[in-house]
């Protein structure tokens, strides 16, 4: 497989019964996502989309052996239902959810912390468009059409952002081997390093784009990995050059606060440790096609 | 959200925290009436903004009788405050706040902040307060305390001492110290703060440890939550567009730039932007209308971006995913045919039934400059603009005298 999921991956769905989760239940399935089930309380028994709804994560995992699911609940109760994700022994979880209060994921990720390593959840989000391995399925809510299969890995924290340079390489003939969208909160599951550590494992991606934001330290944890681990090209686009400090640009963790969370010094960091900088957001699938280039 | 440095205290003041005497005044004769309700021979009258930097520009006055307490109030209500922060239109005063003065001895610094590296509540403290934080770490970074707090323990009596040590508190004062750094974090957790800050926390002449000021700032995430907090928002402090874009489910920054952009999409936005600069304009505005991108909020964003002056251009940039640029486009048509604009509109779709969007803009009729690509897009909205200015000698005169 390329990383997190393939088309074997079962899925479950947090949520399911509601508008927007049915929706996409639907697209995900017609993609060639393995969805196996729902979770929603009180409404176990019922069938949503062909697929049956359980009361309780762990139930429906007993039931249906899913590794895999999407939380797509609304904001006062998604942390809840991500935790109970972790607890019921789900690998993969992606959360769509935007709104999450802060101080409940600094709660989800101190409760994931009680699983050792090797077995814990891995959670990408929340507020992220999610997961697709193009060509075999998808955890998200992303239009599938614009990626096609290849060997290019993208993970990133915007989701139409992320769209843009997908069909940029797809314009190029440039396939994707599994795209990763890590959201744009303050605290979130996953961040690029981790992301990068599947990435440079994998045997099927042989370079990654990486598309960040102002605000945070995880573009520059992630230069360090660039530096120490990565043997592959890395590409990197870094939005908001021109964005003023101290304030937010809608994703609630887009706000520069501190040294080195400007566009600007971002990029810097990145460029040194090696990785090829797209110099404008137009050129987000030229420099990935220069990179390969140079790399054959 | 911001709130007042009055209802941060009084907050606080609920979790030990000690604070000094103060009434809160609508009026001057209200603020002398407050001084002699609060006593003592000197007073301090403070605006009440929701920004820092207030004493270097005339938002704070010691006074040394009520008649002083009268005038320095007289002077500060309606007026507008520009500090550092506020930008150049500065901020109402609305409220004062009037406090007995204290005896300082020593000025601290003490702040929480949720940290995003360990994604913990973390404490910094500098025994150099009464200035701002980054002075301080500019002129003594070695004087800053850090420390994380373990979310499941809660901030321990061990850790909130080896802070008050560090900052060279007196042994007599620790008990209190403590008492204090706990009260804030206690607050900060239970109610969903994202920061809280005072400086200074000052030792007094009389070896109390007091809370001279203070600022919270909450997470609009949770104050579902927090109706009590919630209440507290004061829009007036508010820049005026901002917040009706979020009251009707769209983000908006106000920037100087003369390209007013719509855009789906918090990264896409900033990307927008960007290439706006590339291509030689400004950008007016940040502006995310949400992944969906219905027409309604198509048509609100047009008025919000319209409300600015300054927009010459206006770029509607829409990556359409799971919604489809035809139904996108004919937002975008509705919109401009209930309310027409004056400056040129520049439309790139991209994504899902792309063709039958562009097909729509173009069998509309409307002025619409249609782009392919981001690249484009940017090059057309700057060229737009920069066109707007020659053809308009009138616009290019007004346009030199706002500058």
């Amino acid at each position: 497989m390329s990383i997190l999921l393939d088309r074997d991956t079962k899925v479950l769905v947090h949520g399911i019964s509601g508008k927007i989760a049915r929706f996409h239940s639907k697209e995900m399935s017609e993609y060639g996502t393995n969805i196996v089930g729902g979770v929603v309380p009180g409404k176990g028994g019922e069938i949503v989309n062909g697929v049956p709804v359980f009361d309780t994560v762990k139930e429906a995992v007993e039931q249906t052996g899913a590794s895999a699911s999407i939380v797509f609940v609304p904001p006062p109760f998604a942390a809840d239902s991500i935790m109970e994700a972790a607890d019921a022994g789900i690998k993969f979880c992606v959360s769509v959810t935007d709104g999450i209060p802060a101080q409940d994921m600094m709660s989800v990720k101190r409760y994931m912390r009680r699983y050792p390593k090797a077995e814990r959840m891995r959670l990408t989000g929340p507020n992220c468009a999610g997961t697709i391995t193009p060509g075999e399925a998808l955890l998200g809510i992303m239009p599938g059409h614009i990626y096609i299969p290849g060997s290019v890995g993208i993970v990133g924290r915007s989701g139409t952002l992320g769209y843009e340079a997908a069909s940029q390489m797809k314009a190029l003939g440039i396939g994707v081997s599994t795209s990763v969208g890590i959201g744009g909160d303050p605290i979130n599951g996953s961040s690029f390093k981790d992301i990068l550590e599947l990435f440079e494992a994998d045997p099927k991606t042989n370079a990654v784009v990486l598309i960040g934001e102002i605000g945070g330290p995880q573009e520059s944890e992630a230069a360090d990995f660039i530096r120490d681990h990565m043997t592959k090209p890395v590409i990197a686009y870094v939005a908001g050059l021109s964005a003023p400090k101290g304030r937010t640009m809608g994703h609630a963790g887009a706000i520069i606060t501190a040294f080195g969370e400007s566009a600007d010094e971002k990029v810097g960091i990145l460029r040194e440790v090696g990785a090829a900088i797209a110099p404008d957001p137009s050129l987000i699938g030229a420099t990935v096609a220069q990179s390969l280039a140079k790399a054959s | 959200m911001d709130i007042h440095e009055y209802q941060a205290k009084s907050i606080l003041a609920n979790f030990g925290v000690a604070i000094p005497r103060g009434g809160l005044a609508y009026s001057p004769e209200q603020a002398a009436y407050r001084a002699r309700e609060i006593g003592g021979s000197k007073w301090v009258v403070k605006a009440q903004v929701h920004t820092g930097g207030r004493g270097k520009v005339g938002g704070v006055k010691v006074c040394e009788d009520e008649e002083q307490v009268f005038e320095a109030a007289n002077q500060m209500f309606g007026k507008r405050l520009v500090t550092e922060q506020t930008g150049p239109d500065g901020k109402f005063i609305y409220r004062v706040y009037v406090e007995g003065a204290v005896n300082i001895e020593r000025e601290i610094y003490l702040a929480f902040v949720l940290d995003r590296k360990t994604e913990r509540i973390m404490v910094v403290a500098s025994a150099s307060g009464g200035m701002e934080i980054e002075e301080i770490s500019e002129s003594h970074p070695e004087s800053i305390v850090r420390s994380i707090v373990e979310p499941a323990a809660g901030i321990l009596d061990f850790q909130a001492r080896e802070i008050a040590f560090k900052l060279g508190i007196a042994s007599a004062q620790i008990p209190e110290t403590v008492e204090t750094i706990k009260g804030c974090y206690n607050a900060f957790r239970e109610l969903d703060a994202t920061m809280v800050e005072i400086n200074p926390l000052v030792v007094t002449g009389e070896g109390a440890i007091i809370a001279l000021d203070a600022k919270m700032t909450f997470d609009d995430n949770a104050l579902f939550r927090h109706p009590d907090i919630s209440e507290l928002r004061d829009k007036s402090q508010e820049d005026l567009r901002e917040s009706q874009a979020a009251d009707r489910g769209l983000s908006y920054v106000a920037l100087d730039g003369q390209i007013g952009c719509i855009v789906n999409g918090a990264g896409l936005a900033m990307a927008t932007m960007d290439i706006i600069e590339v291509a030689g304009g400004q950008p007016a505005n940040f502006l995310d209308i949400g992944g969906g991108a219905s027409p309604e909020r198509v048509a609100k964003a047009f008025n919000l971006v319209m409300a600015d002056k300054n927009v010459k251009a206006i770029l509607v940039n829409i990556f359409a995913g799971i919604n489809r640029c035809d139904w996108v486009a004919e937002g975008i048509v509705q919109a401009l045919e209930n309310n027409p604009v004056d400056v040129p509109v520049i439309v790139r779709l991209a994504g899902t039934k792309v063709e039958e969007g562009r097909k729509i803009l173009a069998s509309s009729g409307l002025p619409i400059i249609r782009a392919g690509t981001l690249a484009e897009a940017a090059e057309r909205s700057v060229e737009a603009w920069k066109n707007s200015t020659k053809s308009n000698p009138q616009a290019q005169t007004l346009q030199e005298l706002a500058s």
